[in-house]
C-alpha cells in the first residue's frame, strides 16, 4: 500500500498545474487558522476605555517615526512579563494598538521600550537627548537627529491621511478631517485659543510648543508630541484587568 | 511568444507582440511617471518618479534598437536536437548577485559599528542606523539572494528541464525589473521613504512593481517547466515553485495598503494593530521559510548532487522534507509575538508548529548531507563541495536553534535581544551565503566555460568566512543572552538591578567583535569577487594556457 502512495506522487510531479495548486493548499491552511479568526473574535481587542485616533500633528509625528526607522531599536510593547511590567509600566494591549497602521510593535531593544514613555520625560529633555543623545544619556548608542530641529514639518496634505485613515475604520470624522491642518498648528502653539476644542474632538490632546521653537512647526514638533502621548490613553486606574482575560 | 512573421529575407520585420506590448506599456509609464514627477508632494518621490521615467524611456530605446538588430527568424528552442539554454539573464543574475552581496554586506559592516561608535551616525540623516539597517536587511537578502535565487532557478530549470527558457523578453525583464525594484527600496530608505514593515519596507509603488515582475517570474518560470522534455518535474524545481508562489502570496497581504494620493509615497497598511501584528510575522517568517530556505534548498537540490556526482540521497525523503516543510512552516509566525498583545492560542498554535518544523528541517539536512555518501572524500580536495556541505550543516544548527527559541520560556529570554540577529545570521551567513558562494562558485565556470581562476582562493575564503561566522555567531550568543539576563535581574531587596542604560553598556565589547566577525566575512566575499572576476577576464598569460583546455561541462 505505501508503495502505491509514493507512486502517486508522481502525477503532481508530472503535472505543474496539479503540483502548484498542491502547493497553494497547502499554504493555505496555516494562514487561514491563524490570522483569519483574529478579525471576527470578539476577544482579540480587549474593551479599553480612552483610546481615540491621533490627532494630526501625532500622526505626522508618527509617520516621522516610522521614516526615521525608530521601531528597529524600539519595541512599542510591553510584554506580560515581571521585569517588564515593572520597568515600563502596565504590559500593552490589543486595545492600544488597534488604530495603529502599522503597527509598531518592534522586534529589538537597542534602546528601550517606547510604549509608555509619554509624560515620562520633559519636553526639554526629549530636545536634548533628540539633538545630542549622550548630553543626557551618557553611554546611550542612539544616533543624534539633529535635522529634525531644523526641517519645518510638511503637514499640507495632512487632511488626505486622515481621510485614508478613516476609510481603512479609524474613526476620524468629518470635522476631524476638515480641520486637520488647523488642529496641527492649534497643538504645536503655546496658549492656542482653539486648545480646548481641540482636546474636545481628541481627549487628552497636549497642545504647546513642542520643540521650544515658537515660530517654526518643526518635525521635532510632531515626533516629540507623539512621544508625549504614547501609552497615556488608557487610564489603568480605572482598567478591568481581570475582566480581559483571554 | 516571438510571434514573427517575416518568411523570407526581403519581407519586412515584425515586432513581436511581446516587443510591441512591453515598448507601449514602458511608453506609458513613461508618461505617468513625468506627470506624478511634476505634482509629487515631496521632492523624495518626484526622485523616484524620475527614476522610473528615465529606465522606462531607457527600455524602450532597448527594445526598438534589439528588434532592428536581431535577425527576423526566432530564437530557435533547439539546436542540432540540444537545447537552445538562454543563459544570458543567469549571468547577468549572478554577477548582480555579487554586487549586492558585497554592497548589503558593507553597510551591514558600517551599522554593526555604528552600534559600537554611535559618533559614526555623524549627525546625517541618509546614514543614521534607523535608514541604514533596512538597507543592510533588503540588499542582502532581497538583492543578493534574490538575484540569486531569480539567476540560479532559471539555470536550474532549464537544465533539469532540457528547455529553452520561456519568453523572449520576459527573462530580462524580470531580473532588470527585480533590480531596479532594488534601487527603488534601496534609495527610499535613505530618503526616509519605508512603511516599517520588517523586510517589507518598500512602499506601495514599489510594491505594485514588484508584484507586476514576480508575476512574470512566475509565468517565465511555468512556461519553462511546461516546456520541458523529462517526464518529472525535478525536486529543486519543486522548491522554486514554492518560493515563487508563496511569496507572491505573502507579499500581496502583507504589503495590502492605501496611499494617501497617487502623488504622495505615503500609504497606510489596510491591516492595524494585533492583525497587522500577526499578518506582518506569517509574512516575516515565511520570508524566512521560503525565500531563504524553500528557495536555497532548490539550490541545495541541484548544486550538491550535481558538484559531488551523486544522485540525491532519498527520494522519499525528499517528498516529506517539501510538503512537510511547507505545509508547517506558515504556521510559525507567532513565534515572534510570544507574551505580547497577541492572543494566547496563536501564540501556543505558532510554538506548537515551530518545533514540529525541527522534524522536516533536519529530514532535508539529512538528505543534502547524505547525497554525499561515497563521496565523502571530495570534501578534502572540492572547498566548493565542502563550503555547500557546511551551508547544509549550518541550516541544520540553525533549523535547530529555531525551534528551540521558539519555546515561550526561552523566547522571554531570548526575544528583543542579540540572540536573534546571532540566529539569523548563523542561517543567513551559514546557510543561505554559503549554498549561494558554492552556487556561484559552481556557475561562474558552467556559464563562462572556462575553469575557475583559483581554488585556493576558494579554500581561503571558506576558512575566512566561516571564522567570521563563528565570530559573528557566538558574540550575539553572549551579548543577547547576558542582555537578556540582565533586563530580568533582581537585587536581593528585590528591585531591578540595572537601569537599561548599563544592559546597552555591557553590549559594547560583544559589538566591537560582531564587527570584526562580519568584516571577515565580507572579506570573504571581496576574495570571491576577484576570483570571478579573474575567471570571467583572466590574465592574458592564463588565457594562452587555457586555451588547450577542454571547457568545463
Amino acid at each position: 500500500m505505501s508503495a502505491s502512495l509514493w507512486q502517486k506522487h508522481g502525477v503532481v510531479e508530472r503535472n505543474s498545474i496539479l503540483l502548484l495548486i498542491g502547493i497553494l493548499i497547502v499554504i493555505a491552511i496555516g494562514g487561514l487558522v491563524e490570522v483569519v479568526p483574529l478579525f471576527y473574535l470578539k476577544s482579540t481587542i480587549e474593551t479599553a476605555d480612552g483610546m481615540r485616533p491621533y490627532t494630526p500633528l501625532e500622526l505626522a509625528g508618527r509617520n516621522i517615526y516610522v521614516s526615521e526607522g525608530c521601531y528597529l531599536c524600539h519595541s512599542q510593547m510591553i510584554r506580560a512579563l515581571r521585569d517588564e511590567v515593572e520597568r515600563y509600566g502596565h504590559y500593552s494591549l490589543a486595545a492600544e494598538s488597534q488604530y495603529d497602521h502599522p503597527f509598531q510593535w518592534g522586534s529589538k531593544r537597542n534602546g528601550p521600550d517606547l510604549a509608555r514613555v509619554g509624560g515620562k520625560y520633559s519636553d526639554a529633555w526629549h530636545r536634548d537627548h533628540l539633538n545630542d543623545p549622550r548630553a543626557v544619556v551618557p553611554g546611550s548608542i542612539m544616533p543624534a537627529y539633529p535635522w529634525l530641529f531644523t526641517t519645518d514639518l510638511d503637514y499640507s496634505h495632512i487632511a488626505e491621511d486622515l481621510k485614508v485613515q478613516a476609510e481603512l475604520g479609524v474613526p476620524y470624522t468629518q470635522e476631524m478631517i476638515d480641520r486637520a491642518m488647523a488642529d496641527v498648528r492649534t497643538q504645536a502653539s503655546n496658549n492656542a485659543p482653539d486648545a480646548t476644542a481641540l482636546a474636545k474632538r481628541y481627549p487628552k490632546a497636549q497642545a504647546r510648543d513642542f520643540d521650544g521653537n515658537p515660530d517654526h512647526i518643526t518635525q521635532a514638533d510632531a515626533l516629540i508630541a507623539y512621544l508625549q502621548m504614547m501609552g497615556t490613553l488608557v487610564d489603568f486606574k480605572l482598567y478591568k484587568d481581570k475582566a480581559n482575560i483571554r | 511568444m516571438a510571434a514573427l512573421k517575416a518568411a523570407s529575407n526581403t519581407a519586412p520585420k515584425y515586432m513581436s507582440f511581446g516587443e510591441g506590448g512591453l515598448a507601449a506599456a514602458f511608453v506609458a509609464l513613461a508618461f505617468v511617471a513625468i506627470v506624478v514627477a511634476a505634482k509629487a508632494y515631496t521632492a523624495e518621490y518626484a526622485f523616484h518618479a524620475y527614476l522610473f521615467a528615465a529606465v522606462s524611456v531607457a527600455s524602450v530605446f532597448v527594445i526598438v534598437n534589439r528588434f532592428f538588430e536581431r535577425s527576423d527568424e526566432p530564437i530557435p528552442l533547439e539546436i542540432d536536437g540540444k537545447p537552445n539554454y538562454n543563459f544570458g539573464p543567469v549571468k547577468l543574475g549572478t554577477l548582480l548577485a555579487i554586487f549586492w552581496g558585497i554592497a548589503g554586506m558593507t553597510a551591514g559592516l558600517w551599522i554593526a559599528l555604528e552600534l559600537a561608535y554611535p559618533a559614526l551616525n555623524f549627525g546625517l540623516s541618509y546614514i543614521s542606523f534607523g535608514r541604514l539597517r533596512p538597507l543592510h536587511t533588503s540588499a542582502v537578502i532581497f538583492a543578493f539572494g534574490g538575484n540569486v535565487l531569480i539567476a540560479t532557478s532559471f539555470y536550474v530549470v532549464q537544465r533539469t528541464c532540457r528547455a529553452r527558457l520561456a519568453g523572449d523578453l520576459a527573462p530580462w525583464f524580470v531580473v532588470l525589473g527585480y533590480n531596479f525594484f532594488i534601487l527603488i527600496a534601496g534609495t527610499g530608505y535613505l530618503l526616509g521613504i519605508t512603511q516599517s514593515k520588517e523586510y517589507a519596507e518598500p512602499e506601495w509603488y514599489a510594491d505594485l512593481w514588484l508584484t507586476i515582475v514576480w508575476v512574470v517570474y512566475l509565468l517565465v518560470y511555468l512556461g519553462t517547466i511546461m516546456r520541458r522534455r523529462e517526464p518529472h518535474i525535478y525536486v529543486a524545481n519543486w522548491f522554486y515553485l514554492a518560493f515563487i508562489v508563496t511569496i507572491a502570496v505573502l507579499h500581496v497581504t502583507n504589503n495590502a495598503a492605501i496611499p494617501i494620493s497617487m502623488f504622495s509615497s505615503k500609504s497606510y497598511i489596510v491591516w492595524s494593530g494585533v492583525q497587522d501584528a500577526m499578518v506582518e510575522w506569517w509574512y516575516g517568517h515565511n520570508a524566512v521559510g521560503f525565500f531563504l530556505t524553500a528557495g536555497f534548498l532548490g539550490l541545495m537540490y541541484y548544486f550538491i548532487p550535481k558538484r559531488a556526482e551523486r544522485p540525491v540521497y532519498s527520494y522519499r525523503l525528499s517528498i516529506i522534507h517539501f510538503w512537510g516543510l511547507i505545509f508547517l512552516y506558515i504556521w510559525a509566525g507567532p513565534h515572534h509575538l510570544h507574551y505580547t498583545a497577541l492572543p494566547d492560542w496563536t501564540q501556543t498554535l505558532g510554538m506548537t508548529f515551530s518545533i514540529m518544523l525541527w522534524m522536516p528541517s533536519w529530514g532535508g539536512m539529512i538528505n543534502g548531507l547524505m547525497t554525499l555518501s561515497g563521496a565523502w572524500d571530495k570534501l578534502r580536495t572540492d572547498p566548493v563541495l565542502r563550503m555547500m556541505v557546511l551551508a547544509v550543516a549550518f541550516y541544520g544548527m540553525a533549523t535547530f536553534e529555531g525551534p528551540v527559541m521558539s519555546i515561550k520560556e526561552v523566547n522571554s529570554l531570548s526575544h528583543y535581544t542579540d540572540w536573534t540577529i546571532g540566529h539569523v545570521h548563523s542561517g543567513a551567513l551559514g546557510w543561505v551565503a554559503f549554498i549561494s558562494f558554492g552556487a556561484i562558485y559552481c556557475l561562474v565556470p558552467w556559464l563562462w566555460n572556462r575553469p575557475l581562476y583559483s581554488l585556493r582562493l576558494v579554500s581561503w575564503h571558506f576558512w575566512i568566512a566561516t571564522i567570521g561566522i563563528v565570530v559573528y555567531v557566538t558574540s550575539m550568543w553572549v551579548s543577547g543572552i547576558l542582555q537578556g539576563l540582565m533586563w530580568r535581574s533582581y537585587t536581593s531587596l528585590g528591585f531591578l538591578e540595572y537601569s537599561f542604560i548599563e544592559t546597552v553598556q555591557a553590549m559594547h565589547p560583544f559589538y566591537v567583535i560582531r564587527a570584526l566577525g562580519g568584516g571577515l566575512f565580507l572579506c570573504g566575499a571581496l576574495i570571491m569577487a576577484f576570483n570571478v572576476w579573474r575567471t570571467i577576464y583572466p590574465p592574458r598569460t592564463e588565457l594562452a594556457a587555457a586555451a588547450s583546455l577542454v571547457p568545463a561541462e
